[in-house]
């Protein structure tokens, strides 16, 4: 059986990755990609305490997070086109309407 | 067996994720996080949790995933043009800030011992019944609100994505013009 601080540790250099792509890219479908990694790696953290605890807690809310990316990448994706609609780019920089 | 399996599905995950980063076009950002979808289901796989790795498939590679080259292939996967000075010191910042990041996670990760209440759910017990079952059977019994509430949630999102991508009659872009 492999430790569960392996599996721990793979999760955090996933979700550091994940941060730095959200830190450096500016396209903003990767950067919701990046979220999805992100969300991916807790996956992982939660489902490797659900086999540490002997609970299937952490796998039910692995099942719930699911449900909630699909939601939010649907509606982040709507959001990025109805942007792109008025400023012709997905640039993060480039929408910076609030920005004074 | 187990650690060369662990070791190969996090070696791609690692290396997926990094190519999601890299990547120049949007649409091979896609494919490498469907190549690290797919290796987190096998490591969900090896850590007994066989109804997740099929609904990571299905629902991550299978639908997330498809959204995202939908989305990419509606508004065009330009290259990213890096040529913006104050780029390259934000990139450096970013690297600081996610090492520092890495470096405390990996504190807790290495020093703190593991506690916890241990449930009732061993291997032992779970191989009687079947993982998809007791999931099930969790899912309707302590978790149905939030089951419940999931559902709605997902009604939201999709009237919300319906409502913010429909095309408004006086867009840039009016679709009836065109062919008249």
């Amino acid at each position: 059986m492999i430790p569960s601080s392996y599996y721990l540790a793979l999760s955090a250099i996933i979700f550091v990755i994940a941060v730095v792509g959200v830190l450096v890219r500016r396209n903003a479908i990767v950067i919701l990609m990046c979220i999805e990694m992100m969300m991916g790696a807790a996956g992982l953290a939660f489902v490797t305490f659900s086999r540490y605890l002997n609970s299937l807690d952490g796998q039910v809310v692995v099942f719930l997070v699911m449900a909630v990316a699909a939601a939010e990448v649907a509606v982040g994706l709507g959001i990025i086109l109805s942007i792109f609609r008025h400023k012709e780019t997905t640039d993060v920089d480039e929408i910076n309407l609030l920005k004074w | 067996m187990e650690m060369v399996l662990f070791i190969v599905l996090g070696a791609i995950a690692i290396a997926a994720a990094v190519g999601v980063i890299m990547a120049r076009k949007t649409v091979y950002s896609a494919l490498f996080l469907l190549v690290n979808f797919c290796s987190l289901a096998g490591l969900y796989l090896l850590l007994n949790a066989q109804f997740l790795a099929a609904a990571q498939v299905i629902v991550y590679a299978g639908a997330i995933v498809v959204l995202f080259l939908f989305a990419t292939m509606l508004l065009g996967g330009g290259e990213e043009i890096s040529n913006l000075k104050s780029q390259i010191s934000k990139n450096y910042l970013a690297i600081v800030l996610a090492v520092v990041l890495f470096v405390e996670v990996g504190y807790v990760v290495v020093s703190g011992t593991l506690t916890g209440t241990q449930g009732s759910d061993t291997p032992e017990a779970l191989a009687r019944v079947g993982n998809v079952q007791a999931i099930g059977k969790l899912l309707f019994t302590d978790y149905l609100l939030p089951f419940e509430l999931a559902a709605v949630l997902l009604l939201i999102g999709i009237i919300g994505a319906v409502v913010l991508a429909k095309k408004k009659p006086n867009t840039r872009y009016p679709i009836s013009n065109t062919h008249d």
